[in-house]
């Protein structure tokens, strides 16, 4: 696969690790922001080649992660409800809220529909005339583009039945509270990659001059990972702090004017609760006035769940600051496994817990 | 004496009676069920055979002698949805996959049943093509549909039909093949390229708007099964069909039963460019995708080029390969090397591979 | 969200600026796609897919560039490398258990 295979070349991607061996004059701790650089610097072996020299954290990069309870015990109930089908991707299906999940609610009756895009919600709406489709927006800015254009063609096409339950997240403003942390412990940022080809990276400027953290646009192929673990141990090494773009080839410094313009006609920046860590300030995205009636929280009244009091609390917003890794979880493993999870990081596929329960040695650390 | 004005019709209801679809009426036994069973099931899986099309409508059970040898016996239910996918259907799975099963235990199919559970209101052009495919298939293979049962369920209880295969078939060389027979050093090959059914399915019925539309493997492999274990011998030691949960579960089930460690070498893994591609965008790994033409067999290490060679030369295997090794006993049943030469455990499948967009 | 494959540009659509669509191919396997927010590709371009929707251009040349440069810097480690002296830890992680 062309722009794939050839950023997973073993040699190419060997040579690398051996370079930043050799750069690194002590163990450095980084930080990558994205559910999917996790699911990579896992599954090619990555993180424990190169455990010697860098201690690789893995922030809050995976939006149903920190996608709040609440959110989606709303999206229970009106997939619960009569005429309701409520559209969502993959990765959320198996996310539990209070209780229990989209899938749960599916086995009960509930209508759910796993879709691959957003526009396909769309779809369903314009073929399910009798049905409302709600559809679950949820991810980073890399998704807001793709979920902005639906609420496009929602409005152009006028249709009545389409709404969005958005939960959008941005991934900036966690960093910053993540470094205004006194316990913080990471010393430079792998940015996210797909995040930064629609966002740019000028905004990072503020970040890296305030706290004086590398901050490297990383891909998400072993050699681009590689590369932007190398920028950043150079930085260090080096004693600066700048923004680097070690993905250059997707991502510029402006980013995706248009997909900005998109998103930026659809949404406005808030405050929204992270799973985990509270509110965090502008750390949203929600509908702008223009685009309410597409808004499913305005659309629909449901009674109050009462969330049921667990005995055993996941830890995921110290797993997510990197606080602790997830071995280090008392309940990792035991109480907490992917068949039985406690919380997020655990239940989804691109988790810190789960990421680190499928590929990790059972017997190390 | 009164003379009516006009005649009252009884109150009750007469059945209203539906000529293009199931109704309650055809699972319960008498003269509808019986045309059913005469004008559309038996002539369709019968294969034209007169004795076994009478067999099936007349009688109870059909009764077979067995002179000497041994027999073997599988049973499997399908309920895979959408009804018809590229490659492959519900009757046609329905048929191979319990084939399969007789297949890979070292069996030469001979017999099948035939449960049919169908939804009150399943149209009988929808059954008809299914009861076709059943046919087709078992004519494929060469056995023979010589029992089964009927019943209909009222609308809702399931999704339009529900089918149990019971296979019966004779056993080459019993006890030779098995997860008991696995050996430290047995080489671990793969039939063909793997995770077409598995996307496939999960496309048509995801309506995921790949094109062309990814076809699954479903197809038999007892000819292919027999003639490994026939040019082999007692050095094929296991086969399995790498069904729900892919190569992976295989992995993980004689890593359980034999208390030996599975090592994959990933790159040596078989896959066709568009699985690759679909796997890809979707996000899935497809170590744990289903097939249902595919299987995993474990052979000694000396008879490896032998096995590859009767593999490659039939055309559902033609595409096998190694890609792995029996090993001793490790903490991790099941293990991977990855692109830089680290080897991890490769988890167990746990619940339908999900796409995912992280 | 993050998962966002490299596809090529095999055929326009549609060029409406809001409903724009092209077909993507990924080695093999071809999907409709949502082009409104790359609107400048052409036939043979390559887009990033994620969800569906294009998120930005490929840039071949960028691609390519660092690609030859980190052929070139490979070269240059095994001329200067005449030999594997001592096993680094990375070695023993190579090893087979």
């Amino acid at each position: 696969m062309k722009f794939v295979d050839e950023f997973r070349e073993p040699e190419l991607a060997l040579r690398l690790v051996a370079q930043i061996r050799e750069t690194a004059t002590r163990r450095w701790v980084l930080m990558d922001v994205c559910g999917g650089q996790t699911h990579s610097l896992l599954r090619y072996g990555i993180e424990v080649a190169l455990e010697d020299c860098v201690e690789l954290i893995h922030g809050p990069g995976c939006p149903v992660c920190v996608t709040s309870c609440e959110s989606i015990d709303f999206a229970l109930q009106l997939a619960m409800q009569p005429h309701v089908i409520v559209a969502s991707f993959g990765d959320m299906l198996r996310v539990p809220g209070s209780r229990e999940s989209l899938l749960d609610v599916r086995a009960r009756g509930g209508r759910v529909q796993m879709v691959y895009s957003p526009m396909d919600a769309v779809e369903l709406a314009r073929n399910h005339p009798d049905c409302q489709v709600v559809f679950f927006a949820v991810g980073f800015e890399t998704t807001a583009p793709a979920t902005a254009l639906a609420a496009l063609h929602a409005e152009q096409l006028g249709l009545d039945n389409f709404s969005m339950l958005v939960t959008h997240v941005r991934v900036l403003p966690a960093m910053e509270a993540l470094l205004l942390s006194p316990v913080n412990r990471v010393q430079a940022f792998l940015a996210a990659g797909h995040v930064c080809a629609v966002t740019g990276f000028a905004e990072y400027d503020v970040l890296v001059d305030r706290f004086r953290v590398p901050v490297v646009v990383t891909g998400f192929e072993p050699i681009d990972l590689l590369q932007g673990i190398l920028g950043a141990v150079q930085q260090l090494e080096a004693g600066g702090h700048c923004v680097s773009n070690c993905y250059a080839r997707s991502v510029s410094r402006e980013g995706n004017i248009n997909a900005q313009k998109t998103v930026e006609t659809v949404y406005e920046v808030a405050d929204r609760d992270w799973r985990g860590f509270g509110s965090i300030r502008n750390g949203g995205l929600i509908l702008r006035d223009r685009f309410e009636r597409f808004d499913s929280e305005k659309r629909f009244a449901t009674n109050q769940m009462n969330p049921i009091s667990v005995v055993n609390t996941c830890l995921s917003s110290e797993v997510l600051s990197g606080q602790i890794k997830p071995p280090q979880c008392p309940y990792f493993g035991n109480a907490c496994t992917p068949d039985s999870p406690l919380g997020a990081p655990m239940v989804s596929s691109e988790g810190a817990c789960a990421a680190y329960f499928r590929y990790q040695w059972l017997q190390s650390k | 004496m009164m003379t009516p004005d006009r005649i009252e019709f009884p109150t009750c209801p007469v059945t209203s009676f539906q000529h293009d679809r199931v109704m309650l009426a055809h699972g319960e036994g008498g003269r509808l069920m019986r045309k059913l069973l005469r004008e559309r099931i038996a002539p369709a899986i019968s294969c034209g055979n007169a004795a076994i099309s009478t067999g099936i409508i007349e009688n109870d059970a059909a009764s077979f002698t067995v002179n000497d040898g041994d027999m073997a016996i599988t049973t499997d239910s399908y309920v895979v949805s959408p009804l018809f996918f590229p490659g492959g259907d519900i009757g046609s799975l329905a048929v191979f996959g319990t084939i399969n099963d007789l297949a890979v235990s070292g069996a030469d199919p001979l017999w099948l049943t035939l449960g049919l559970i169908l939804e009150e209101g399943l149209p009988f052009e929808l059954l008809d093509r299914i009861l076709l495919s059943i046919g087709t298939a078992a004519k494929r293979c060469g056995v023979s549909i010589v029992s089964g049962d009927t019943k209909v369920v009222p609308k809702g209880v399931l999704d339009k039909i529900f089918i149990n295969t019971t296979g019966i078939g004779r056993v080459r060389d019993i006890g030779s093949l098995g997860s008991h027979r696995l050996h430290e050093g047995d080489a671990i090959l793969v039939s063909g390229p793997i995770g077409h059914h598995g996307i496939a399915v999960l496309a048509a019925r995801e309506q995921l708007g790949l094109n062309p539309a990814p076809r699954s493997d479903c197809a038999p492999l007892h000819e292919s099964c027999r003639c490994l274990h026939n040019a082999l011998g007692r050095d094929l030691h296991a086969m399995r069909d790498a069904t729900r949960g892919g190569v992976s579960a295989v992995l993980h089930e004689w890593s359980e039963a034999s208390s030996h460690t599975m090592k994959l070498r990933e790159s040596l893994v078989p896959i066709a460019p568009n699985i690759r591609g679909a796997c890809e965008l979707l996000g899935l790994d497809p170590l744990y995708v289903a097939n249902e033409g595919t299987f995993v067999a474990a052979v000694s290490r000396p008879a490896v080029t032998r096995a590859i060679e009767v593999l490659q030369n039939l055309d559902v295997s033609r595409h096998a390969t190694i890609i792995g090794e029996v090993t001793k006993k490790q903490s991790a049943p099941v293990i991977v090397e990855r692109l830089l030469g680290i080897w991890q455990p490769l988890d167990e499948p746990s619940g339908a591979p999900l796409p995912r967009i992280c | 969200m993050c998962l966002g494959v490299p596809g090529r540009v095999s055929a326009w659509l549609d060029r409406d600026p809001l409903f724009a669509r092209a077909n993507i191919e990924f080695d093999g396997i071809q999907r409709e796609c949502h082009m409104a927010c790359v609107p400048e590709a052409e036939i043979g371009d390559y887009v990033i897919i994620h969800a569906g929707v294009a998120i930005c251009l490929v840039d071949q040349a960028e691609a390519r560039r660092v690609f030859d440069e980190l052929n070139r810097l490979n070269l240059l480690a095994e001329l200067e490398t005449d030999v594997v002296t001592e096993a680094t830890p990375i070695e023993s992680k190579r090893d087979e258990p």
